[in-house]
C-alpha cells in the first residue's frame, strides 16, 4: 500500500480566504509542498506567480523568472531532480513553447506540474479573455508517443484542491500533470477553504531505498514507475531525453525503444481507473447529459437545473481528470442516454473525445461558446435533441 | 586478445572513479578534441578536491551532448540548447550542488544562445564548458554560429558568409566572472583553467578549440586531428588578459588562447538570498 | 498555372525522400527555405541548399528551429513561396509559429522527417508519433492541412501539393514524413515543367485604398497582398478584425477566428485525397498512411493469399481527416486494422468515425523501425475471427512486445 504523507504545515494557510483562481493554484501548489517557480511573464498567468513571490520568503520556496517559457520549464524539471517540488505557470504561447521539454519531462519521468491558464488564441488571440483551446494539445502538443494527466478546475476552491492532486498525481505516476485553468477561473475571486495541513493528503516522492551500487535510474516497479533518486545523494546516476535502458544509457534500437517508451504509455493507461475522477450529478435516470469541464460547468449545473424544471431529464458528468479521458463512463452513459451536450469554449476539441467514446449510440452535440454565455443555448441545444428521433452520424453542431 | 583482457582486468585506469567505463567506447570519431577536453574536465575534478557526489553536469545535443553520459557524477543529457536553463533548475533547486555544463558551440551560442547571455547577466553560479569545433558535427557538417568566413559546411557549400560569435567576448560582455580560451592542445593549462572555474562563485566560461576531424577538417581540406593540432601548435598565441574583443577566430588565423576575465561580482544565489534576507527583516 | 521550367529539373533520379522534396519544392516554386541542423531532416535542407542558388532562391540556416520558421512566415508575407524543415524536437519548438502562421493564414509548407520520440528519443530512425501534434500541437484553434507520403517519389509529388495547397487555402501546411521515406532512395520521375500544375498566390488584385487584408471571399479565403506593395499593411497574431486591426472582443473572436476552422473544415471534401485499394467486397480494411502503408501491402498480400477479403485505405491527407468516408465504410465492414509507428494515434480518430459500427485494431510500434508484416496479417486474420463489436481499439500485441517483455531480450546496439 502506497502511504500518504500529511501536507507540511509552512505552506498551508489555513482558513478562509477570499482568493482569485491564480492565487488559490499558488496556495494549492505551497500546500502540496512545491517549494520551486520557475515562469516567464504571460497574461493572464502574472497574478499567479506574484502571488507565490510574495509567499515564498514565508514558506522557503524558491522563485525564477527565467528569460522565456522554454527555459522555465527546462528549470523546472531540473529543480524537480533536486527532491524539489517544482512547478510553472503560463498560458497559450507560453504553453506551446513548452512543448518541446514537455516530452523531456516525460522521457525523464520528471514529476512536476504545469498550470496553463488558457487564453484565447491561436498565436496571441486575445490575452485578456477566457477559452479553452489547448485541450487537445495538452494531451498531444509534443512529439513522439506518451500519456500525460490534465485536470481542469471550474472554480478558485477547485484550483486549489486540483493544484494539490497535480502534484500528487505528478509524484505517483513520475508524469508531468497539467493543470488546464483558464482566465476566467483564474481571475475569479471566490471564497476558499483551506483546510488545516492535517487534512491535506500529499503524496511523497517515492525513493529508491536498495543498495547504492545497484541503482538503476529506470528500473520499473510493478507498476511501471521507477523510484527515484536526489541529485548529489551520491548515486552518480546518468539521464538522458535518448531512448534509454534501466541504466539510463542510449541504446538506438527498436527493442529498446519498445521496452523505453511503451511503459511510458501503459504506466498511464493501465491506471485510468485509478486516475480519472469525474462528477456526475442526476446521470442515472438522465435522457440527455451535459459533459463539460472547467469553467462552462458551472453554466452546465444551472441549465440542467433549469431543464430539469421544465422536465427535461438532464444530467452532468463534470471532467475532472480530462486527461486521460473516462472512455468508459462516457461508453456506459452512451447506451443509456439519449444524446449528449457538451459545452466548450473552443471550436470543439473533447467533443470529439465524446464523439469517440459513444460509439455512435448516443447523440453528441457540440455547443460552442458565445459572448452571452452558455446557460440559454445549453438549454435550447437540449431541447432541439430531444426531439431527434434516432442517432446522426458525427457531431451536431450548435448555432445559437 | 586473451592478454589484453588480463592486462585490462588487473590495470585500474586513474580516471576509473571519474568516468562511466561501461560505456566506453564512446562515440566520438578519432582525431576528434572532445575526449581531450573530457579527460582534462575530469583531472580537474580531481585536483579540485570537491566532493564528487555534490557535482552535476549537464549537457545539451549534439557530439559535446554526450559528454555528460561518460562522466561518473549525477549527469543530465538534456534537450538541444537548453543545458543551461536546465542547470539553472538544479542550482536554485539544491544550491550545494556544483553545477557544470558541457555543451557544444552550436548548442550553447546558437540554440541556446539566449540563455547563455542570460545565465551570464545573472551571474547564475555555474561552469560552462563549451566546445568550440566550428561546426554542427552530430548532424554531418553544417555551418555554426562559430564557422569562420569562407570555410565550408554542408549549409554554405560556397563558404561561409555569416560572420561568427567570438564566445569569451559574448560571455565577457554579458556578466562572466570568469572567461578562459584554450584549444585541445593545451590539456594542462585547460585543466588547471577549470580547477581555477570550478572553485569560483558566479558564471565561468571555458572555452576549448576542438578539431573536427570527420567533417569540418574534411570538408576544408584541413587535415586530420593530428594536422588541426600541429595547427594549433604553430597558430595559438597565449594572451592572458587579452581585451575579449581582440579575440575573433578567422578561417585557419591565429587563435588568442589565455585567460581573459577573472572578476567578482556577487552571484545570482547571493543576490537572492541578501533579497530573502532583507524582505525578512522587514525592509523593502 | 504551369512550373516555370526555370525551376523543373526534368529527368529520371534515383534519390532519397529527402533531395525528392528539395527539388519539389523548387518545382512549386518554392524560394526560400529556413531551417536548423537536425537529425534525420539534415540531408533535405542540405539538398536544397546546393540546389538553391541555380533557382534563384535561398537557403538559410537560423540559430533555431524557432528563428527558422518565424524566417518562413515572414519570406511568406514578402511574396516568396517558402518552406521548413524539420524533425520531432525540432517540430515542437515550432509549436508556437505553427499558430501564429495559421492565424495570420500565412502559406508556407513544413516538412517534418518524424523519428522515434519523444524528446530526443531515437534521432537516426523512423517513427510515425507525431500525426496528433500536427493538428493540435499549438494553442488555441485552428485547422490546418496534412499530408503523409510514402515514396521519395511522393515527397516530390506532395511537396508541390502542400504548396499548392498553402496557397489555395491560406494555411500551414504539413508534409508529415519519416525517417524511412526521407532515407530511401527510390527513382524519381521529374516531369516537364509543363506538367506540373502550380497554385499561383491569390493576390489582391482591386484598388489600393479598398484592400482589407483578412476580409474573405466567398470560399472564405480572403486574398493577399505582399509587404512592399504600398498598403500599409498591419498584420497581428492578435484576434483581428477584417482590417487586420486587434479587436479583442467575443464578437470578433467568433466571426473572424471561426473562419479560421471553418475555412478547411467546409472545403475538406477538395482537399482530402485517399488512395484506396480493394474496398468493394472487403470484410476488413486497413487504415494506413506514410512508411506504415508500405509495410501493410505485404501483410495484406498474405492476407488474400488466405482468402481473406481485405481492402487498403491510403490517408495521403491525414488532416483533415475522412470522417464521412470511414463512417460510410464502417456500416460495410468487419473491423479496420490500423498499422502505426506509434501507441495508437490515428486510430483513436478511426474508432471515433466509425461510430461503434466496426472493430478497429491497432497495430503498435514504438519507433526506431517498422512493422513485420506478420504483425499487419495477424491482425487481419484476427480481425476476421473476432465475432460482435468491441467497444473501444483493440491493441494488437506485436512480435516486438512479445520480444522485448516476455523473451526478454538483451538490449544492445
Amino acid at each position: 500500500m502506497r502511504r500518504l504523507m500529511r501536507a507540511d504545515p509552512k505552506g498551508v494557510l489555513t482558513g478562509v480566504h477570499s482568493l482569485n483562481g491564480n492565487q488559490a493554484c499558488v496556495e494549492g501548489a505551497l500546500a502540496a509542498g512545491c517549494r520551486f517557480l520557475a515562469a516567464y511573464p504571460i497574461v493572464p498567468a502574472i497574478e499567479a506567480w506574484e502571488w507565490f513571490l510574495e509567499r515564498a520568503k514565508d514558506v522557503g520556496a524558491t522563485f525564477i523568472q527565467m528569460e522565456d517559457e522554454i527555459s522555465a520549464l527546462a528549470a523546472v524539471l531540473g529543480a524537480s531532480w533536486t527532491g524539489k517540488r517544482s512547478m510553472t505557470i503560463t498560458s497559450g504561447p507560453g504553453f506551446s513553447l513548452m512543448m518541446e521539454h514537455l516530452g523531456l519531462a516525460v522521457m525523464l519521468e520528471t514529476p512536476c506540474v504545469i498550470v496553463d491558464v488558457q487564453r484565447v488564441g491561436p498565436s496571441i488571440g486575445t490575452p485578456d479573455r477566457p477559452a479553452q483551446g489547448d485541450m487537445m494539445q495538452a494531451r498531444w502538443g509534443s512529439h513522439g508517443d506518451y500519456e500525460i494527466i490534465a485536470l481542469s478546475p471550474s472554480s478558485p476552491q477547485e484550483m486549489f484542491d486540483f493544484t494539490i492532486k497535480a502534484f500528487n498525481l505528478s509524484e505517483r505516476y513520475r508524469v508531468p500533470v497539467m493543470v488546464m485553468a483558464d482566465r476566467e477561473v483564474a481571475h475569479r475571486k471566490e471564497e476558499v477553504v483551506i483546510p488545516p495541513p492535517s487534512e491535506i493528503m500529499v503524496e511523497p516522492r517515492r525513493y529508491y531505498r536498495g543498495a547504492k551500487s545497484r541503482y538503476l535510474p529506470f528500473k520499473r516497479d510493478r507498476d511501471f514507475v521507477p523510484p527515484m533518486v536526489d541529485i548529489g545523494d551520491g548515486y552518480r546516476f546518468h539521464v538522458t531525453g535518448l531512448t534509454h535502458d534501466d541504466r539510463g544509457y542510449p541504446i538506438m534500437t527498436e527493442e529498446c525503444q519498445e521496452y523505453n517508451v511503451h511503459p511510458l504509455v501503459r504506466k498511464i493507461r493501465r491506471y485510468v481507473d485509478e486516475i480519472v475522477q469525474v462528477q456526475e450529478a442526476d446521470t442515472e435516470d438522465a435522457e440527455v447529459v451535459i459533459i463539460s469541464y472547467g469553467a462552462p460547468s458551472r453554466a452546465a449545473l444551472k441549465a440542467m437545473g433549469e431543464a430539469r424544471r421544465s422536465g427535461v431529464k438532464v444530467g452532468s458528468l463534470k471532467l475532472v481528470t480530462v486527461w486521460p479521458f473516462p472512455d468508459k463512463r462516457v461508453a456506459e452513459l452512451a447506451k443509456k442516454v439519449k444524446a449528449f451536450v457538451v459545452p466548450e469554449m473552443n471550436y470543439g476539441q473533447m467533443v470529439l473525445e465524446v464523439e469517440r467514446c459513444s460509439h455512435g449510440r448516443a447523440n453528441v452535440v457540440f455547443v460552442p461558446y458565445e459572448e452571452k454565455g452558455f446557460e440559454d443555448d445549453l438549454l435550447s441545444a437540449i431541447r432541439k435533441v430531444c426531439q431527434e428521433k434516432k442517432v446522426r452520424e458525427g457531431i451536431i453542431q450548435y448555432h445559437g | 586478445m586473451t592478454v589484453l583482457k588480463a592486462v585490462k582486468s588487473r590495470v585500474k585506469h586513474p580516471m576509473d572513479n571519474l568516468l562511466r567505463m561501461d560505456r566506453i567506447p564512446h562515440i566520438w570519431c578519432p582525431g576528434c578534441g572532445i575526449g581531450i577536453a573530457v579527460s582534462a574536465f575530469a583531472a580537474a575534478l580531481d585536483k579540485a578536491k570537491i566532493d564528487l557526489d555534490k557535482v552535476a553536469i549537464v549537457s545539451g545535443i549534439g557530439c559535446t551532448g554526450r559528454v555528460a553520459g561518460y562522466v561518473k557524477i549525477d549527469s543530465f543529457h538534456t534537450t538541444h540548447g537548453r543545458a543551461i536553463a536546465f542547470a539553472t533548475g538544479i542550482k536554485l533547486g539544491n544550491p550545494e550542488i556544483k553545477v557544470v555544463v558541457f555543451s557544444g558551440d552550436g548548442d550553447l551560442i546558437s540554440i541556446g544562445g539566449n540563455h547563455f547571455i542570460h545565465a551570464a547577466r545573472r551571474n547564475m553560479d555555474m561552469l560552462v564548458i563549451c566546445v568550440n569545433n566550428f561546426i554542427y558535427a552530430m548532424t554531418g557538417g553544417q555551418v555554426a554560429p562559430t564557422t569562420p568566413l569562407k570555410a565550408y559546411a554542408t549549409t554554405s557549400p560556397f563558404g561561409c558568409v555569416e560572420p561568427p560569435f567570438n564566445i569569451p567576448y559574448i560571455a565577457d560582455s554579458s556578466g562572466a566572472v570568469y572567461v578562459a580560451r584554450w584549444t585541445a592542445l593545451h590539456v594542462r593549462r585547460l585543466t588547471n583553467s577549470l580547477v581555477e572555474a570550478l572553485n569560483k562563485r558566479g558564471f565561468s566560461v571555458v572555452e576549448v578549440i576542438s578539431p573536427c576531424a570527420m567533417y569540418y577538417s574534411r570538408i576544408n581540406r584541413l587535415g586530420d586531428g593530428l594536422d588541426m593540432m600541429k595547427f594549433y601548435h604553430d597558430n595559438a598565441e597565449i594572451k592572458h588578459g587579452e581585451d575579449t574583443k581582440n579575440l575573433d577566430i578567422g578561417f585557419q588565423t591565429k587563435i588568442i588562447v589565455g585567460k581573459f576575465v577573472d572578476r567578482e561580482r556577487p552571484s545570482y544565489l547571493e543576490s537572492y538570498n541578501r533579497w530573502l534576507s532583507e524582505m525578512k527583516d522587514g525592509t523593502p | 498555372m504551369r512550373a516555370n521550367p526555370k525551376d523543373v529539373n526534368t529527368g529520371v533520379y534515383y534519390i532519397d525522400g529527402d533531395v525528392a522534396s528539395g527539388y519539389g519544392a523548387l518545382a512549386a516554386g518554392c524560394k526560400f527555405v529556413a531551417g536548423y541542423p537536425i537529425t534525420p531532416s539534415t540531408e533535405a535542407a542540405e539538398a536544397f541548399a546546393r540546389i538553391a542558388p541555380k533557382a534563384g532562391a535561398m537557403f538559410i540556416q537560423m540559430e533555431d528551429e524557432l528563428g527558422s520558421i518565424a524566417a518562413v512566415v515572414g519570406a511568406s508575407w514578402a511574396g516568396v513561396k517558402s518552406m521548413t524543415i524539420t524533425s520531432g524536437p525540432g517540430y515542437s519548438l515550432m509549436m508556437e509559429t505553427i499558430g501564429f502562421g495559421a492565424m495570420l493564414e500565412t502559406p508556407f509548407v513544413l516538412l517534418n522527417i518524424q523519428r522515434g520520440g519523444p524528446s530526443t528519443g531515437v534521432p537516426t530512425k523512423t517513427g510515425q508519433a507525431d500525426m496528433m501534434q500536427s493538428r493540435w500541437g499549438s494553442h488555441g484553434d485552428y485547422e490546418l492541412i496534412a499530408l503523409s507520403p510514402d515514396s521519395p517519389q511522393e515527397l516530390f509529388d506532395y511537396t508541390i501539393k502542400a504548396f499548392n495547397l498553402a496557397e489555395r487555402y491560406r494555411c500551414p501546411v504539413m508534409i508529415m514524413s519519416d525517417e524511412c521515406v526521407g532515407h530511401m532512395t527510390e527513382k524519381v520521375v521529374i516531369p516537364p515543367a509543363d506538367e506540373i500544375e502550380i497554385e499561383p498566390r491569390r493576390f489582391y488584385a482591386g484598388p489600393k485604398d479598398k484592400y482589407l487584408p483578412f476580409k474573405p471571399d466567398e470560399d472564405l479565403i480572403p486574398k493577399m497582398a505582399k509587404a512592399g506593395d504600398g498598403y500599409n499593411l498591419y498584420i497581428s497574431g492578435l484576434t483581428h478584425d477584417e482590417r487586420g486591426y486587434p479587436a479583442e472582443n467575443g464578437g470578433c473572436q467568433s466571426v473572424y477566428t471561426k473562419r479560421l476552422v471553418d475555412k478547411i473544415r467546409l472545403n475538406k471534401d477538395k482537399i482530402i485525397e485517399l488512395k484506396e485499394e480493394g474496398l468493394e467486397d472487403a470484410e476488413v480494411v486497413v487504415i494506413s498512411y506514410g512508411i506504415s502503408s508500405r509495410v501493410a501491402v505485404r501483410g495484406i498480400e498474405m492476407a488474400r493469399e488466405e482468402g481473406i477479403r481485405v481492402g487498403s485505405l491510403r490517408l495521403v491527407t491525414v488532416w483533415p481527416f475522412p470522417d464521412e468516408r470511414i463512417a460510410e465504410l464502417a456500416k460495410k465492414v468487419k473491423a479496420f486494422v490500423v498499422p502505426e509507428i506509434n501507441y495508437g494515434q490515428i486510430a483513436f480518430e478511426v474508432e471515433r468515425c466509425s461510430h461503434g459500427m466496426a472493430n478497429v485494431i491497432l497495430v503498435p510500434h514504438g519507433g526506431a523501425g517498422v512493422h513485420h508484416p506478420d504483425d499487419i496479417y495477424n491482425a487481419i486474420e484476427y480481425a476476421r475471427r473476432l465475432e460482435g463489436r468491441v467497444e473501444g481499439v483493440i491493441e494488437q500485441k506485436t512480435r516486438l512486445e512479445r520480444l522485448v517483455f516476455e523473451e526478454r531480450i538483451k538490449l544492445s546496439e
